[in-house]
């Protein structure tokens, strides 16, 4: 079987006001078929109202071996946060 | 549905100490694995092995149901049988997709099933004689089904248990339609009162095989235990099974074909009677009345669809040559 039928991932935006999610994926030769089948097969109980499909040959996805040294930093830097910093309660809320 | 019995898993892995024990620890924590951390080869091998029985298995059980949908007796159990089928198809996808996050290829998978190396559920090696068994699989086949998805949804693998909760969304109809037809025959006329009758007796001892072995004699399923794919023994769910399901049964005023089946104050639960383990194996290994008949209904499908998915890439290839020449 050396033709393999491409792999997309399939995104769906549940309604206006939200943002594209990843529901999964399915084979499509081309990029209609692609959203013909992400129809049937993701929206068959009103899931969503838009459907992105993207190669997934095209994802760049970073490294979960270096997942530590990428997102770990963050927890230390507790200065991002509001809460860091102290306001007087006479200033009231800010 | 139906992975709970896997058949055949092989947690053998070869890892360091060290490895499998930072794995463990993972585990232990409740944390879920996506596809590309870091994984034993045993894990991975058992989870492409159950994702792809499991995918099988929805594939193939179209085909029992599928057998009355031109038959159905309204319009209304025909659109809703015709749902339910195409449910099915569509739990066979998202499991597929979930499986090949693993590394396997859609194709290898096929492959597989067409060769006889890959099983299915041993349910749907059994015939759909009579409307009643329409109703009958909803209501158990699905019903056993659920109890053994339900867990799963909490899976250590993220793709499967993701996958695992649409397909629990949608499996509560699938149950209610076919216990809501057993509903109607059960007021109906006597033969159909006998005809539903029958097909409990068909497909009752199926249905709880449908489990898989029991506990002492279900291989590597400490494993599975242990790295959070399976949650319960296989004779728990059973358990829990025909606990809910008894009492559904005599409401629609139905006898279990079990004479030993009673409640048991002391346990709080229902005795059954012994499960016919020879049939089982003989129908896991091409024994069961069906075996052939799916098997060739599969490949039939693959090969007169070949010339379809051959036309769609090299149409599809047209199309983006055509593409970069107007650019
Ligand atoms: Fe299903
Ligand atoms: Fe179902």
């Amino acid at each position: 079987m050396a033709n393999e039928t491409p792999l997309w991932e399939v995104f769906i935006r549940p309604r206006n006001g939200l943002s594209h999610k990843h529901v999964g994926s399915l084979h499509a030769a081309d990029e209609v078929l692609a959203l013909q089948a992400a129809r049937d097969v993701y929206t068959r109980r009103g899931e969503g109202n838009s459907i992105w499909v993207v190669r997934s040959v095209d994802i760049v996805a970073s490294d979960p071996d270096q997942s530590a040294e990428n997102f770990d930093p963050t927890a230390e830097k507790i200065y991002r946060h509001p809460t860091f910093y102290e306001i007087p309660e006479d200033v009231g809320h800010m | 549905m139906y992975s709970q019995g896997l058949i055949g898993a092989d947690g053998r892995t070869e890892e360091t100490e060290d490895f499998l024990a930072a794995f463990q620890r993972r585990m232990d924590a409740e944390e879920k694995i996506e596809p590309n951390d870091a994984m034993p080869e045993g894990y991975r091998r058992t989870l492409v092995r159950q994702i792809g029985q499991h995918a099988h298995s929805e594939i193939v059980g179209m085909l029992p149901e599928g057998n009355w949908i031109t038959r159905a007796p309204s319009l209304k159990r025909k659109a809703a049988l015709l749902a339910k089928v195409q449910d099915e198809g569509g739990h066979g996808l998202y499991l597929y997709s979930a499986a090949e996050t693993l590394g396997v290829t859609r194709e290898q998978m096929t492959e597989e099933l067409l060769s006889g190396k890959a099983k299915y559920s041993s349910i749907f090696n059994y015939p759909t004689l009579s409307w009643a068994d329409i109703g009958i699989i909803g209501w158990l086949v699905d019903g056993a089904a659920i109890m053994n998805q339900i867990p799963l949804c909490r899976c250590s693998y993220g793709p499967y248990a993701r996958a695992m909760i649409r397909v629990c969304r949608e499996e509560s109809f699938h149950q209610r339609q076919g216990y809501e037809l057993c509903l109607t025959l059960s007021r109906g006329t006597e033969a159909q009162k006998a005809m539903l009758q029958d097909a409990l007796d068909r497909w009752w001892w199926p249905c709880l095989m449908m489990f898989g072995p029991h506990d002492g004699d279900s291989l590597h399923s400490d494993q599975s235990m242990a790295w959070k794919i399976k949650r319960f023994s296989n004779d728990d769910l059973r358990q829990k099974f025909i606990d809910a399901t008894v009492p559904q049964g005599e409401y629609l005023g139905l006898t279990f074909p079990d004479p030993e089946l009673k409640w048991n104050e002391e346990k709080g639960g229902y005795d059954h009677g012994p499960i016919d383990w020879e049939e089982f194996w003989r129908v896991v290994k091409g024994g069961g009345q069906m075996n052939r008949d799916r098997i060739t209904a599969r490949k039939k499908a693959w090969d007169e669809g070949a010339w379809v998915r051959e036309a769609a890439l090299v149409h599809a290839e047209k199309r983006r040559a055509r593409q970069l020449a107007a650019e």
